[in-house]
């Protein structure tokens, strides 16, 4: 067998279908893992099942992302126990129901509380860590839905976009720190943040296919990665829809 | 307890979500029957639970490689997404998983660690609950037993949401009928497997042509001592032909190395035209595979072509077209074997209704599972194509299979009668009783199990 060296892989929002399969693979190839979510009971079945796949430690941490203070307390505790941050990946997010945050000022920005702001909190120290230390990746779990705004789902989408855009600027800042910054967007994938929603036809990925997209990606040091491929065309016309026309699409 | 006091419980909401498919319709490998339900997800343990207090009847469902409808009800709860490891122990080889665990996953993370299954089924996409509610049996069922074998202890969820722990020395009798139960005692939640060392994935294959049925289980005799052996036995040949085969016999190879292989490239992309498989290409394609393999041979092969032939053709199931098909597996005693097979093989190559390639299989003493199919004896395996003629030639065998005292395996089966089932399975009645007991008699409940007669 081929051995490659251990890496230390961060994953947050680690209890999310997609992360739980990313964490799986990197726990296969041997590697350290430390885990991050909100949900101690889940986290620990995850956290079990990666320390019978690996030879390395797993840590655990439990915060919710929207506060601040467990984020910073989240980094002192990684900076402790691992020597390096060699992949960062952020999965975590919500989907509101986009008719309740129209009337509700609290969910809307709840929604981009945790779909952006958290995930900018979370960056904002990470990116730091990595640019000092001079390598490693961070991955962070976008949407296609922050392409472009649609009434069906605007908030989530615009608190997607808005860590898009983050990731644009903070791949042309780290670059010359040799820090690859990867973003993922995924199109529809079956898990339970869709399980109000009817899976039909051939757009709709599991879970353990975007796992893998995401490894390969981050293992390429690719810059925007679409889950699976074939979104990329989708987004392309999508997003050349004169806007004259668009607004009258009930998308 | 209702859906509301269980939202208002110490549990957030938020890890109950499970996803929920609208009524759908479901079948399983054989393509038939298929049935409308309502499937549930479940991710964790408090899912499970959920789902069984919220429904007044649901079967477990997992990898759905079971041929007919023995998961399938109005209400199904699917396992597979229940998938983590819990630990592993690398100086017993003890694996506890949950239910929804994969042989494939098994083999992937374990195999390259220099560990391996010691039973496995044809096929490797199944979940270790399937493999646990079937009890199913390997190549190397004279030797090693069923599934039940290697396992050490089940966790299993009864009807009022209850965790309970049985094993070969614990709730004994519980253990005896939820392995091979069916999915009739309750949903299994996690299982402790033993696994065991190996040095390499390979065997050291031999293969023999036998001219005729009679040959083929003389081979057996002679290889008794080969740690697995199998045959696929040509079952439209006639005559003094009748039940040609080519047998394999294999034990783990000296090769010492640990490798796994890409899964299968090969698939069938959508079903087959309905003529796909008519008698003359089946025909056709039984000579030729026959014709093409080398008298006395031996070769080293790889787990996965050894263990699982079938697999290396994805969604080979489609090939028998929309309409699906049935596949037949019956035991009969080693005592009158010979006279058992040939008079089936008669039978279905009469009837010019036989199936592409038939399994045929040296099974080992039975165990104490009160519907474990294994007895000793000779099993096979055919496929038949659905088609109005099949169901007479399939009751008729049913009357052999059981003037010599055999059985039909279960997780095949989509259509033996109540009667058929009851003679075949006397110990059904105590598989009733615990169900009784443990409250699973009126909460789990199969479309198969209500046409065998188990519903209360
Ligand atoms: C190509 C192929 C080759 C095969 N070869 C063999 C062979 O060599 N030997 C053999 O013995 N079998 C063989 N089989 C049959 C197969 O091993 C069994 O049908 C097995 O039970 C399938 O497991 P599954 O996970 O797909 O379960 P399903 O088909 O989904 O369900 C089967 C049964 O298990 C129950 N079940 C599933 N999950 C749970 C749970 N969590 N709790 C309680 N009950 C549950 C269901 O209720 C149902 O009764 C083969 C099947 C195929 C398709
Ligand atoms: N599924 C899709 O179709 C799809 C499409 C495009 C993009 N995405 C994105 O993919 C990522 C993963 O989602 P998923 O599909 O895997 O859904 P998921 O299984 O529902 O995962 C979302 C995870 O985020 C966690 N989370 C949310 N808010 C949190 C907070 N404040 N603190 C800590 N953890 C929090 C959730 O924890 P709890 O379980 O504790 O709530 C949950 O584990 C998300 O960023 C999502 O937006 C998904």
């Amino acid at each position: 067998m081929k051995t490659l060296p251990t890496k230390n892989v961060v994953i947050i929002g680690a209890t999310s279908a997609i992360a739980k399969q990313v964490a799986k693979k990197y726990a296969d190839s041997n590697n350290q893992l430390y885990l991050v979510a909100r949900n101690q009971e889940q986290l620990n079945i995850i956290a079990q099942d990666c320390q019978v796949r690996t030879d390395q430690g797993v840590n655990t941490f439990i915060a919710d992302l929207t506060d601040r203070t467990q984020i910073n307390k989240m980094f002192e505790d990684i900076q402790d126990k691992l020597s390096s941050i060699d992949v960062l990946l952020v999965a975590h997010g919500t989907l509101p129901d986009q008719k309740n945050c129209e009337q509700d000022v609290d969910q809307t920005l709840r929604a981009i509380a945790e779909n952006g702001l958290s995930v900018i909190n979370i960056l904002t120290i990470a990116a730091n860590i990595l640019e000092k230390q001079k390598s490693g990746n961070i991955a962070v779990i976008s949407s296609v839905a922050g392409m472009r705004g649609r009434q069906s789902n605007y908030v989530y989408g615009c608190a997607k976009s808005m860590v898009s855009t983050f990731l644009q600027g903070l791949r042309n800042r780290l670059h010359k720190s040799g820090v690859y910054v990867t973003d993922i967007k995924p199109g529809f994938v079956d898990t339970p943040m869709t399980a109000h929603i009817e899976k039909k036809g051939a757009l709709w990925a599991s879970s353990e296919q975007v796992g893998q997209i995401i490894v390969e990606s981050i293992q390429k040091n690719k810059q925007t990665v679409y889950a699976p491929f074939f979104w990329r065309y989708i987004m392309l016309i999508i997003t050349s829809v004169p806007e004259f026309i668009f607004k009258k699409l009930s998308l | 307890m209702t859906n509301s006091t269980m939202k208002t419980s110490s549990i957030k909401t938020s890890t109950i979500k499970t996803s929920t498919i609208k009524p759908s319709t479901i079948k399983s490998w054989g393509n038939y029957p298929s049935a409308e339900t309502e499937q549930f997800f479940a991710r964790y343990i408090v899912d499970v639970r959920k789902h069984i207090l919220s429904n007044d009847e649901l079967i477990a469902r997992g990898q759905a490689r079971s041929y007919g409808d023995s998961s399938h009800a109005n209400t199904t709860l699917n396992t597979t997404h229940l998938n983590q490891y819990i630990n592993f122990d690398q100086h017993s080889g003890l694996l506890t998983c949950f239910a929804g665990t994969t042989l494939e996953n098994i083999l992937n993370t374990f195999v390259p660690k220099g560990w391996t299954l010691i039973i496995t089924p044809g096929t490797k996409y199944v979940t270790v609950a399937g493999a646990i509610a079937s009890d199913v049996h390997g190549k190397n069922h004279h030797i090693q037993g069923c599934f039940s074998q290697c396992i050490q202890q089940i966790t299993l969820m009864l009807a009022n949401g209850e965790l309970i722990e049985c094993s070969p020395v614990k709730n004994t009798e519980l253990f005896q009928a939820t392995c091979s139960g069916m999915g009739l005692t309750g949903v299994i939640i996690s299982a402790t497997i033993k696994l065991q060392k190996t040095k390499t994935s390979y065997f050291s294959q031999d293969t023999i042509k036998a001219k005729n049925i009679e040959q083929a289980l003389k081979i057996f005799e002679q290889k008794q001592d080969s740690d697995y052996h199998v045959a696929w036995i040509d079952c439209l040949a006639t005559g003094d032909q009748l039940g040609r085969s080519i047998v394999m016999c294999a034990k783990t190879a000296n090769k010492q190395q640990l490798k796994l292989h890409k899964s299968a490239k090969l698939n069938v992309p959508m079903f087959m035209p309905n003529l796909t498989m008519n008698r003359f290409s089946i025909a056709a394609f039984n000579a030729l595979y026959f014709n093409k393999a080398k008298d006395n041979q031996n070769q080293i092969v790889h787990y996965e072509s050894f263990y699982y032939p079938l697999d290396g053709l994805k969604n080979w199931n489609r090939l028998y077209g929309k309409n699906g098909f049935v596949q037949y597996q019956f035991v009969v005693p080693k005592q009158n074997g010979l006279e058992a097979l040939t008079l089936i093989l008669e039978k279905i190559s009469n009837s010019k209704q036989g199936s592409c390639l038939t399994v045929l299989k040296e099974l080992g003493p039975e165990n104490e599972n009160y519907l474990s199919f294994p007895i000793k004896g000779y099993t096979l395996a055919l496929d038949f194509k659905v088609s109005p003629t099949i169901w007479g030639l399939l009751d008729e065998l049913d009357e052999l299979v059981l003037k010599y005292g055999g059985k039909i395996y279960l997780c095949k089966d989509a259509r033996m009668s109540e009667q058929t089932f009851k003679q075949c399975y006397p110990n059904w009645t105590k598989l009733q009783k615990v169900r009784e007991k443990f409250g699973s008699l009126q909460k789990f409940n199969s479309n198969q199990s209500n046409r065998l007669g188990l519903h209360p």
